[in-house]
């Protein structure tokens, strides 16, 4: 697969990316689903696109994988439009599982994986090792309609696994899955990162996400709002953080005398802890000021904004 | 266009409609329905067992001229609205395969399954008649097999247009059954009442023309046309040429009922 080439140079697209979105439009009628979206994401990249329902982040997914025309713009997959002929080619190196995916119920889950493999052109061989990829083995020979909705949601995934993919897209990939199978989910997908794999991912569950993507998209009314890793995006949008400091009661007035000329925005006593509110650049100067309690101090935690507190920064 | 794609989801329709005995449910009404007629299609006139060919085939294009396009209609009128609706049809194309030929997949397997019940159903009462049956009359039967999978097919090519152009499966059910009601109840009646309106003074010339507007009067035309005391007994050689009764002709404007809805579907399915 190459990337590199005089259209992508004029075009500005980084020769690292194996997704350019350029200018991405789609209207209906006066509808803007996706309005003007540029990206790009890197080979190898596990790429993170957050928004509210109805923000565009699904519409955007179906014009990167051509289903969805484009009003305007243009979206290139490893150099390939997606518009273009040439993109069957490059479809046999995408994954894609879709929001709610929905399977043939009277297909066994090894039937299901042989029918794509076959549109897939995938040896019917590998079929039985991606199942057992996704702990469903054991299920194999079950027709899709006795599956619970996260079997079908980890047969959905192997169906994306199949033919080893260079580019995975993840639509809201831990519906409907537990606790367990969620983090098995996530060491698979670090397996994948781990062999170069690049996965875009949606997920509404934010904390989720936010310790496992190396960079991320925030979406919103069909534009994308801010991109960048969870650490620029705290720092851009400069959310305060909290300390909350635990000591004994009695010495909860030496923690305002303490920090009393530093610029925090809030003090409040709990019920047994301190709870210091301040502005990132002054972080420093509050650890300070609080190490000077010396042994007054039975414990100290630092609150970062969560990945919540920035999406919805940038949302509103 | 790569066959591979189109067989792939060819053999997935056809197996699936094998599996849930779909064809098996078909073939055994075309079974029972043939054999009846076979049988008792003269008891009213107080005979019952086989009478003649052209008497059972012109019995059975009656039932098959009401039958097969309302089990086409009925199978192919979610071939992608189906899909579309239960959230299937994305994944589907997200794979390595064109509009196109996910389109014509799909039709090849629905037809394949229609055609196999057909020939399975009828073709099982050609084999029970066998005996009683000489070579021209078994001619006639498996003209009359071949001109009922074509009817099939046609319709099944009408229904799966429609399953593109609804917005949802109710439409699409909604569009079949208004295209059955078309095609096979007020088309000839409409033709009729214009004949009747204006006295049969205008429309005579052109009115065998309009009946190949109309797959199911083909197939009527096809089979009863080559039964000389079928014709006769019809009258229909008074209305429609000779010459525009020839079975190749008829058959090719039979196949232009398959070929351009389903060249419209794909049309609007590339859109």
């Amino acid at each position: 697969m190459t990337s590199t080439t005089p259209q992508h140079a004029e075009r500005g697209v980084d020769p690292a990316a194996i997704v350019a979105v350029r200018g991405a439009t789609r209207h209906y009628g006066a509808v803007h689903a996706v309005d003007g979206v540029d990206l790009d994401v890197g080979r190898g990249e596990l790429f993170g696109l957050i928004g509210h329902n109805g923000a565009g982040k699904s519409t955007l997914f179906k014009m990167m994988l051509g289903l969805v025309p484009l009003t305007a713009g243009d979206i290139r997959i490893d150099g390939a439009p997606v518009s273009g002929g040439g993109f069957r080619a490059v479809r046999r190196k995408i994954g894609y599982l879709p929001e709610n995916v929905v399977l043939y119920d009277n297909l066994t889950g090894l039937e299901t994986l042989q029918f794509f493999a076959r549109l897939k052109r995938v040896p019917a061989k590998e079929c039985a090792p991606v199942l057992e990829r996704v702990g469903l083995t054991h299920a194999a020979q079950r027709r899709v309609r006795e599956y619970s909705k996260g079997m079908r949601q980890r047969l959905g995934f192997a169906q994306a696994l199949l033919g080893r993919p260079q580019l995975l897209f993840l639509d809201e990939p831990t519906n409907g899955l537990d606790p367990e199978a969620i983090r098995e989910f996530y060491l698979i997908l670090r397996g994948l990162k781990a062999d170069g794999v690049t996965m875009i991912l949606t997920s509404h569950i934010l904390a989720e996400i936010q310790e496992r993507v190396d960079r991320l998209a925030i979406m919103a009314a069909g534009k994308v709002q801010a991109i960048g890793t969870v650490q620029m995006l705290r720092e851009r949008m400069d959310l305060p953080l909290w300390f909350h400091v635990r000591l004994p009661r009695a010495d909860f007035e030496r923690v305002r005398t303490v920090l009393g000329h530093l610029p925090v925005t809030a003090v409040e006593a709990r019920d047994d802890h301190v709870a210091v509110q301040c502005r990132r650049d002054a972080k420093m100067l509050v650890l300070q000021a609080l190490a000077s309690l010396g042994d007054k101090v039975l414990d100290l935690h630092v609150h970062e904004p969560s990945l919540e507190d920035v999406f919805f920064g940038f949302s509103d | 266009m790569e066959l591979r794609q189109v067989g792939t989801i060819a053999g997935k329709e056809f197996w699936d409609r094998i599996r849930n005995r779909w064809v098996l449910a078909v073939a055994l009404v075309f079974t029972v329905f043939a054999l009846v007629i076979a049988y008792f299609g003269g008891a009213q006139q107080g005979a019952v067992g086989f009478r003649s060919i052209g008497v059972t085939i012109a019995s059975l294009v009656s039932l098959v001229i009401y039958l097969i396009p309302l089990i086409a209609l009925v199978l192919g009128f979610d071939a992608i609205v189906g899909e579309r609706e239960r959230g299937s049809l994305d994944l589907l194309l997200s794979m390595p395969i064109t509009r196109f030929e996910l389109l014509l997949g799909k039709y090849l397997g629905l037809a394949a399954a229609l055609a196999f019940s057909t020939i399975a159903g009828f073709g099982l009462v050609a084999v029970v008649l066998a005996a009683q049956l000489d070579l021209p009359a078994l001619f006639h039967y498996f003209g009359f097999m071949a001109s009922s999978v074509l009817l099939g097919m046609a319709f099944l090519s009408i229904a799966v247009m429609l399953s593109v152009f609804a917005a949802d499966r109710t439409r699409a059910s909604g569009l079949a059954i208004a295209a059955w009601f078309f095609f096979v109840l007020v088309f000839d009646l409409l033709l009729l009442g214009a004949l009747v309106v204006t006295g049969g003074s205008y429309g005579g010339e052109i009115f065998p023309y309009l009946l190949l507007l109309n797959p199911a009067d083909v197939f009527r035309i096809l089979n009863i046309f080559t039964l000389d005391d079928v014709r006769t007994l019809y009258g229909l050689a008074t209305v429609f040429p000779r010459t525009l009764a020839e079975p190749w002709l008829l058959g090719l404007v039979m196949l232009a009922w398959i070929v351009t809805p389903l060249a419209v579907a794909t049309w609007r399915f590339r859109k």
